[in-house]
């Protein structure tokens, strides 16, 4: 237990973080927003996941991939496959040419269900396809760039490059993936139907569970020895592989670790959004994840989220208004936090969030007066 | 290939060339056990390369690198390392954000795979060989200060801890004591010499008096060849190494 608290938790400052991130989005969110806003939190909740990844693999490890949307994507397509395919039984799809399968592949002449969608029937093997895909495909991008020894602004390149030709891919097989659309009208899951209020709620819930999960692993990783190495792996490399370290292996895990953060997030945005797209995979959504992070705080776990969520409340409000200025507002936003605030809201909070808990720490001693000892009896009686 | 010997390192015909321009040429040298062999030489002759391609940063084009027999060209680094050679950089490398007491630990030879970094304990054993390492090289009242803040001499220092903690065979240092202070040099040198007790030390210096302090043995080397070799007196009245290298 001691071993918990301590490693997990982070002693007292790291935990007090986390009860408080629970409180805000377990309790205060449900509380105060409807359901309308709480699916909308929801949503940029799941954006968090990736921002999560980008401080293990990028503000710990230094790698800087430009390509989480790519991951985020993957489980979010494996989670929209299989709800598309439930949503396209027979009897719904009865009007189509070819009934029983998704509508965009009647709309392209597809007679028959191609074989990589006939698992997806499979509620489990989607659930593990959602994790092991991204992984797998995290795998061999990994161990073709670490191994070479490609890293830094070539890699981040790379990782983007990949974020376009897998758009690109989905674009272009209208047939078989849903093309731009993406894939839409997903209704129910195993007859649940999803789209109702009571279901949302389910979700944003799951949903904040798993964040917290993946804090606690990511909490875990890092307090381990080999947290130690990815920060000495970002300072100082050839150390690391002359002390007697494969550092390729040390890389490919941990981008293997982010890719799945990333892709639960994403199997999460399709459950609660109810369609997955493109538009969620490529370079622009891969950049905005990385924004979420820095803004957050690149070395916070819990930062990122705030920054997700954050930025995500501010996109929401200010393109609202100026739909043309929020671009550059975000843009600008960017480059002042990498410029001035490196280490995002969680450095700002590290530097002079002292200030607030010492003040609070005088109105406590202010208002929480010591009881008088017979008063202290009556509240023990 | 070469013939087993009783060296710790024997490197035999190497060669490596640069687009052609030949760094290391035909070099042969061999280091015996225990013993604290010093290359110096002018800049350029190839020093720094030697080590490179002991321990695989920089690949040969020919010849041949035993360590205890083993033939060390063909393997990757981190296997050169894990067979017992230990090599320390120019520049201080040690990792600026962690504690002292981190980088020793991250230098301790456990759990150096993913899964092995990941169940890795800190052990009271771990924590022991942490301390003892930290007084030998004079850092045990800074394990808890990052390694940033430390002085130039004392991440000299701390990088050597790092090998240490290791148990190499064979400890390689470039230049330990370039920029270090006149005291610290002389602590280096006795730090040196406490060390090479039981394992055999490779050194590069530039710094006479100090080599003069710690050398069994001595190679000059000039334009990647071996210009002299021996004890310190026998090379320091050699007439071609006045020439080249220690001056008139």
């Amino acid at each position: 237990m001691n071993y918990f608290y301590e490693k997990v938790m982070g002693g007292k400052s790291g935990l007090t973080g986390f009860i408080i991130l629970a409180v805000v989005i377990l309790v205060a969110f449900p509380l105060f927003l409807d359901i309308f806003r709480l699916n909308l939190v929801g949503k940029y909740l799941t954006y968090a996941f990736p921002a999560v990844s980008l401080v293990l693999l990028w503000g710990y490890g230094g790698i800087l991939s430009l390509g989480q949307g790519v991951f985020f994507g993957l489980g979010g397509y494996a989670m929209a496959m299989f709800l598309k395919l439930e949503a396209s039984s027979p009897e719904n799809t009865a009007i189509q040419s070819t009934p029983g399968i998704p509508d965009f592949m009647d709309w392209n002449q597809l007679t028959e269900l191609p074989w990589f969608w006939v698992p997806f029937e499979s509620f489990t093997f989607t659930l593990l396809a959602v994790i092991i895909v991204p992984a797998i495909f995290a795998y061999i991008i990994g161990a073709a760039m670490f191994k070479r020894r490609v890293g830094g602004v070539y890699f981040a390149i790379i990782t983007q490059v990949i974020a376009v030709i897998l758009t690109v891919l989905i674009v272009g097989q209208q047939g078989y993936i849903g093309g731009i659309n993406g894939i839409t009208d997903l209704r129910t899951l195993h007859g649940w139907d999803i789209t109702t209020d009571n279901a949302k709620v389910i979700f944003y819930y799951i949903c904040c569970l798993l964040l917290l999960s993946i804090v606690i692993v990511g909490r875990l990783i890092l307090t381990s020895k080999f947290g130690s190495l990815l920060l000495a792996m970002r300072d100082k490399e050839d150390r690391v592989r002359f002390s007697g370290y494969d550092v390729s292996h040390f890389k490919i895990f941990i981008f293997c670790v982010a890719s799945i953060f990333s892709a639960i997030g994403g199997a999460l945005f399709t459950l609660q959004v109810g369609f997955m797209s493109p538009s969620f995979v490529g370079i622009v959504p891969s950049i905005e994840m990385v924004i979420f992070c820095a803004v957050g705080g690149r070395m916070s776990l819990i930062g990122a989220i705030y920054g997700a969520l954050l930025i995500n409340f501010g996109k929401t409000a200010f393109s609202e208004t100026f739909p043309q200025l929020w671009l550059f507002l975000m843009g600008g936003l960017f480059i002042a936090v990498v410029m001035f605030f490196p280490n995002g809201l969680a450095g700002i909070w590290n530097t002079y969030g002292h200030y607030i808990t010492d003040r609070l720490k005088q109105l406590k001693t202010v208002f929480v007066m010591k009881p008088s000892p017979q008063e202290a009896k009556q509240d023990l009686g | 290939m070469s013939a087993n010997t009783d060296f710790t390192l024997a490197i035999e015909e190497l060669t490596v060339s640069f687009d052609g321009f030949k760094a290391v040429n035909d070099l042969n040298l061999y280091v015996d056990k225990n013993e604290l062999h010093v290359v110096i030489g002018p800049n350029g002759a190839g020093k720094t390369t030697v080590l490179d391609l002991i321990c695989g940063k920089t690949k040969a084009t020919s010849g041949s690198i035993k360590f205890l027999n083993k033939e060390l060209t063909t393997m990757p680094e981190h296997k050169i390392v894990r067979a017992g050679v230990g090599r320390k950089f120019q520049t201080p490398s040690i990792y600026e954000n962690l504690s002292v007491f981190e980088n020793l630990e991250v230098s301790y030879p456990y759990g150096r795979s993913v899964l092995g970094s990941l169940l890795f304990k800190r052990t009271e054993k771990v924590e022991r060989k942490i301390i003892k390492i930290a007084q030998d090289i004079m850092l045990e009242d800074s394990l808890d200060m990052p390694a940033g803040l430390l002085s130039h001499g004392q991440k000299q220092w701390l990088e050597i801890g790092m090998l240490l903690i290791q148990d190499p065979q064979l400890l390689m240092l470039d230049e330990p004591v370039a920029g270090m202070s006149v005291k610290e040099r002389e602590q280096t040198a006795e730090l040196l010499n406490k060390i090479s007790k039981g394992r055999s030390v490779l050194v590069i210096e530039h710094d006479m008096d100090f080599v003069e302090r710690i050398a069994d043995k001595v190679t000059v080397l000039h334009q990647g060849k071996i210009l002299a070799a021996g004890d310190m007196k026998k090379v320091q009245n050699d007439p071609k190494v006045i020439e080249v290298y220690l001056g008139h």
